[in-house]
């Protein structure tokens, strides 16, 4: 047994930053527990180390901490989690207590929950395109296994039943590998929980759900580990155990803020808005912990959602975010107005893995240009909605009234559908191919004038 | 001597004490897991340290070891084809060694030291030689013979010298007496630290363009070898494809490809893509001639900062050779990010947004290393810089895109607007520049035809005037335009669908040769001249109506062999579609 590392000298207690002088030896990013006055055990983690002095960050919170009674333990290793199996099916606490009032889980591995990156030369290119049956999405932004694709919402928008609904629908053609699901909350509502929970339930997810739940009310450092302990049980299932996990983690900009707290509390130099200088690094530790490995059948794939802070893109959030990730899905206020669910504005969506994912053999030979085509179609129609907002429409030439009627329809018949509607790759192009018929064929530049033959249903224009 | 040993951890900065004797930007081994580390600042006897490694679990007490040398880069045959890190590890022996997941503490050598490689002796015994000397050659790939070069610190007798035959980096093939009489022993493993540039004779002025296969870069916004170009643009513009693209089709002879902080998968569609294309000048693929460097955004950031050096002290030694080599960094933020991480927890007192105040002195130096030079052995090589910025929010005003702009004469804007409209690759032609225009002229005038210049200067005011035409149309709307005007919209239409657009996963299209791009000038050149005179007795819609207006869409996926004889028909076609035909 190495010697007892437990030490009573807290001297000063600020946010949710301690420091503990005394001790020689802190390892850093060792984990701690500190003992508070009347029993209770936070964790907390070392973020500095020097001789004679450790700086804490404390999970829960430093409220109840005192000066004089409060000890602090140190463990000597760094921040691991028990894994197995059985995590399948229950509901845990940010910090991976469970809270469904089952037992503790029987751990198979211990894994560090910082993980490790993988070696670019050992990550196998995703290729396997998932069809979410959502149109936006599997039209033109289409999703692969092993993607991070983050959704770009704002409060009050309907980002919550869109994950439900992906999460739901989602499935790889052709195939019935065993799948799971990974849910992450961080500092969203008791009624978000709910809703997810009840959505996982009634859909027989829940038996291959894994859930971390730290609510608005849940101490908001203890944020901080919550994506990293569900992005750990992911890697488990999908690399030890060959699943396909689907990782959903909601709300990136409270992850965010904890950071922010935990920098500002330290007295750091911040970067824009009060954010600290490394969270581009620290994002990224989450979001490249999304992808496949070369030799193993498992797959990680994000979809994180995040609130922008007065639907601003360029806050730093989003747009760190954005630079890390492999696109992104973004929620419009305006199409929320209008009535057309789920509100996904097209146009700032991405997906960087789409090229790789469509086409022949994997969804269908006309999807990139049918997709080229229909952003190529929107954009003219909402530039000239735009000036038809100016001028009127009289002075607008017949072609362009075919793009307006296009803009209508394709925001009403391709972009909005059902909460309980699933389109399958082929319907969603149909669709999309129904809506580009409108157009004479000469309008159709971007599209090869073979695919024009075999799917334009317009007359002979 | 007493042991050094750490004092302080602060994420990938270490303080260390009793490091007297110490040297800045010495590479030390951290802890008893050895992670390597630079010495970054020095206060009597304490050292501040950036460990390219991860430090979880380091504690202070342990040892700090020192290793007397700048941090450098293994040089010699077989650099070639391999990936590293920020430091030089091999990327795919590591995962040799450790397995899927990049540990802590490992390391492998840089260059293979069982490989052996045919090496032909270039000199005989009695010599004098001088630095820069070629020493003898390695054929390293079929295209790239890899001269073994004297270090340019060294000069002096040739001894003795290897024969021609089968050797190891690691086996003496020179042996040299130098001015103080002592015999020095070579090998083809040469080392040279990262942050000090490789002596040349002298820096020449550019003249060739580098030419990318890209349309809106070779013809509107042309670089140069040994030339520096920016590409910034918010996230989605597609500054990672405009990189790929260069990396894949530029003439350079080798690309060093640094990822810099970027993304995991990316590098995987690189590894996945270059052993399979083939390069349109030799025929080999183009793994072949590329080095990569990937330091993705999850790997330590202290290793993000030394990976642009890294790559640019391989390019320069590829230079050396007389080799013209292009190195793409993307994204020379993530590097910028990585100094103003360091430096905040060194408690500098910071510049703009946080970076530190030499930011703008270190992407100055970095972009200086760049050119076309007359090398110690008097051959001529070039390196070019491309580097990506990735501006927050997408705003050109912030540091890093400001201190770029002030050093590289290439600026390709990338546009969130054409994005989001997939007008790919997104090059904004308004915002746009190069300072290289004029130096090229020659070259296109040969390679191309006679009036690129013109022809240049004419479409790129066809766009500007677009775009003050657009303003009109937002006030008045489109028809109470003169049908000159109409007719100019129409045209500027065409010049971006068809000559602008060019599709980046199109197998014909993705790679456009300088012949071609002349062509497809002159033809939109030429309807444009001659439908502006005929615009007087037609109006733009009659003349849009025209069967050779819809020839002139769709021309970049053509193929290259159908496209000579589509031109010389479209070209008469223009000629005889508007009255009074050619001039």
């Amino acid at each position: 047994m190495p010697p007892l590392r437990e030490f009573q000298s807290v001297v000063r207690v600020a946010g949710p930053i301690l420091a503990v002088s005394g001790i020689d030896d802190a390892g850093y990013n060792e984990v701690v527990k500190v003992l508070l006055p009347d029993g209770t055990i936070r964790a907390g983690q070392v973020l500095e180390s020097r001789k004679g002095m450790a700086i804490v960050m404390v999970f829960g919170g430093t409220r109840d901490l005192d000066c004089d009674i409060t000890a602090v333990r140190f463990t000597g290793r760094p921040m691991t989690m028990p894994v197995s199996k059985e995590m399948l099916g229950r509901i845990f606490s940010g910090s991976a207590e469970p809270i469904d009032g089952g037992g503790s889980v029987v751990p198979e591995k211990e894994m560090e929950i910082s993980g490790y990156a993988i070696n670019p030369t050992k990550r196998e290119f995703p290729q396997d395109s998932i069809e979410t049956g959502i149109s936006a999405i599997d039209g033109m932004n289409t999703l692969v296994r092993g993607q991070k694709l983050p959704v770009f919402s704002g409060s009050g928008l309907p980002h919550s039943f869109l994950a439900a609904q992906i999460t739901r629908q989602a499935r790889v053609r052709g195939t019935d590998e065993s799948f799971a699901v990974v849910f992450a909350a961080m500092g969203i509502t008791h009624e978000e929980a709910r809703f997810f929970i009840e959505e996982f339930s009634e859909t027989g997810a829940r038996a291959h759900a894994v859930i971390f739940l730290n609510r608005a009310d849940d101490p908001a450092i203890e944020r901080i580990v919550t994506p990293r302990l569900a992005l750990t049980a992911a890697e488990y299932l999908a690399f030890d155990l060959g699943m396909h996990v689907l990782v959903v983690m909601q709300d990136i900009t409270a992850y965010c803020e904890a950071l922010r707290e935990v920098s500002a509390a330290r007295e750091e130099i911040p970067a824009r808005r009060g954010y600290p200088g490394y969270m581009y690094t620290d994002l990224a530790s989450l979001y490249e912990r999304a992808g496949r490995v070369k030799g193993r059948p498992g797959s990680i794939t994000q979809l994180p959602i995040l609130s922008m802070p007065d639907d601003d893109i360029t806050h730093p959030v989003p747009d760190l975010t954005g630079y890390i990730t492999e696109g992104q899905i973004v929620l419009s206020r305006e199409l929320h107005r209008k009535g057309i669910y789920p509100p996904i504005d097209v146009l700032p969506c991405l997906s960087r893995l789409m090229q790789g994912g469509i086409g022949e053999g994997r969804t269908r030979a006309d999807h990139a240009s049918v997709s080229s085509q229909l952003y190529a179609a929107y954009a003219r129609g909402r530039r000239l909605s735009g000036l038809v907002a100016v001028i009127g429409d009289e002075g607008l030439t017949d072609v362009d009234r075919l793009y307006l009627t296009f803009l209508d329809r394709f925001e009403h018949e391709f972009v909005g559908q059902k909460r309980d509607e699933g389109r399958s790759f082929d319907e969603t192009l149909d669709r999309a191919w129904e809506l580009l018929s409108i157009f004479p064929k000469d309008e159709l530049r971007r599209i090869d004038p073979k695919y024009i033959d075999d799917y334009y249903r317009g007359g002979t224009g | 001597m007493t042991e050094s040993s750490i004092i302080r951890i602060t994420g990938p900065v270490v303080e260390a004490d009793r490091m007297r004797g110490a040297q800045m930007y010495e590479v030390v081994f951290v802890g008893k897991d050895e992670l390597i580390g630079e010495i970054i600042g020095l206060q009597n006897d304490t050292a501040t340290i950036q460990v390219y490694e991860d430090t979880t679990g380091i504690t202070p007490g342990e040892s700090v070891k020192r290793s007397k040398m700048p941090l450098s880069v293994e040089l010699g045959p077989g650099l070639l084809e391999m990936i590293y890190d920020g430091i030089q590890r091999p990327l795919t022996e590591l995962g040799e060694i450790s397995g899927d997941f990049i540990v802590r503490g490992v390391s492998a050598p840089a260059l293979s030291r069982e490989k052996k490689f045919h090496f032909t002796p270039s000199l005989s015994e009695g010599d004098e030689i001088s630095g820069g000397a070629v020493i003898g050659s390695v054929p390293e790939t079929k295209q790239i013979l890899h001269r073994i070069l004297l270090p340019p610190n060294l000069s002096g007798m040739v001894e003795r010298i290897a024969g021609e035959g089968e050797y190891t980096v690691e086996e003496t093939i020179l042996w040299i007496r130098d001015a103080t009489g002592t015999v020095q022993e070579l090998t083809m493993l040469q080392r040279w630290p990262v942050r000090v540039p490789r002596p040349i004779q002298s820096k020449l002025p550019a003249i060739r363009p580098l030419i990318t296969g890209q349309r809106v870069i070779d013809s509107f916004f042309p670089i140069v070898q040994g030339g520096t170009a920016a590409v910034p643009g918010p996230f989605g513009a597609g500054k990672t494809v405009v990189q790929h693209q260069l990396a894949k089709w530029c003439d350079a002879d080798i690309i060093v490809y640094v990822g810099c902080g970027e993304r995991g998968n990316e590098m995987a569609d690189v590894l996945r893509q270059f052993p399979a294309l083939v390069d349109p000048k030799t025929k080999e693929p183009l793994m072949k001639r590329t080095v990569l460097i990937g330091n993705t955004s999850n790997m330590p950031v202290a290793a993000r900062e030394a990976s642009v050096y890294t790559g640019i002290t391989i390019a320069e030694y590829y230079r050396d050779m007389g080799y013209s080599v292009a190195l793409m960094a993307d994204s020379t933020s993530r590097w910028a990010e990585a100094m103003r991480e360091i430096s905040g927890r060194l408690e500098e007192m910071p510049g703009e947004h946080g970076y530190p105040a030499y930011l703008g002195s270190r992407l100055a130096d970095f972009y200086e290393r760049a050119g076309r030079v007359k090398t110690l052995s008097g051959e001529e090589g070039s390196v070019s810089v491309i580097g990506a910025v990735s501006p927050p929010g997408g705003d050109f005003s912030e540091p890093v895109t400001q201190n770029t702009l002030r050093i590289v004469r290439v600026f390709w804007a990338l546009d969130a607007d054409l994005a989001h409209q997939r007008h790919f690759p997104a090059v904004n032609w308004l915002l746009s520049y190069s300072l290289y225009s004029d130096l090229v002229a020659p070259w296109w005038e040969k390679h191309g035809g006679s009036e690129w210049g013109k022809m240049r200067l004419d479409l790129l005011a066809l766009l500007q005037k677009e775009s003050e035409l657009e303003e009109i149309v937002q006030l008045v709307g489109p028809d109470l335009l003169p049908e000159e005007d109409k007719f100019t919209l129409n045209v500027a239409a065409i010049l971006r669908e068809s000559f602008l657009v060019q599709s980046a996963f199109d197998p014909v299209d993705t790679f456009c040769p300088p012949g071609k791009q002349y062509r497809m000038m002159t033809l939109i050149h030429r309807y444009y001249r001659l439908g502006r005179r005929a615009v007087r007795g037609m109006t733009a819609a009659e003349i849009q109506k025209l069967p050779v207006t819809a020839r002139l869409s769709r021309l970049g996926p053509m193929p290259h062999e159908e496209f000579e004889s589509f031109y010389t028909k479209v070209y008469d076609e223009i000629v005889n579609a508007f009255p009074g035909g050619e001039d």
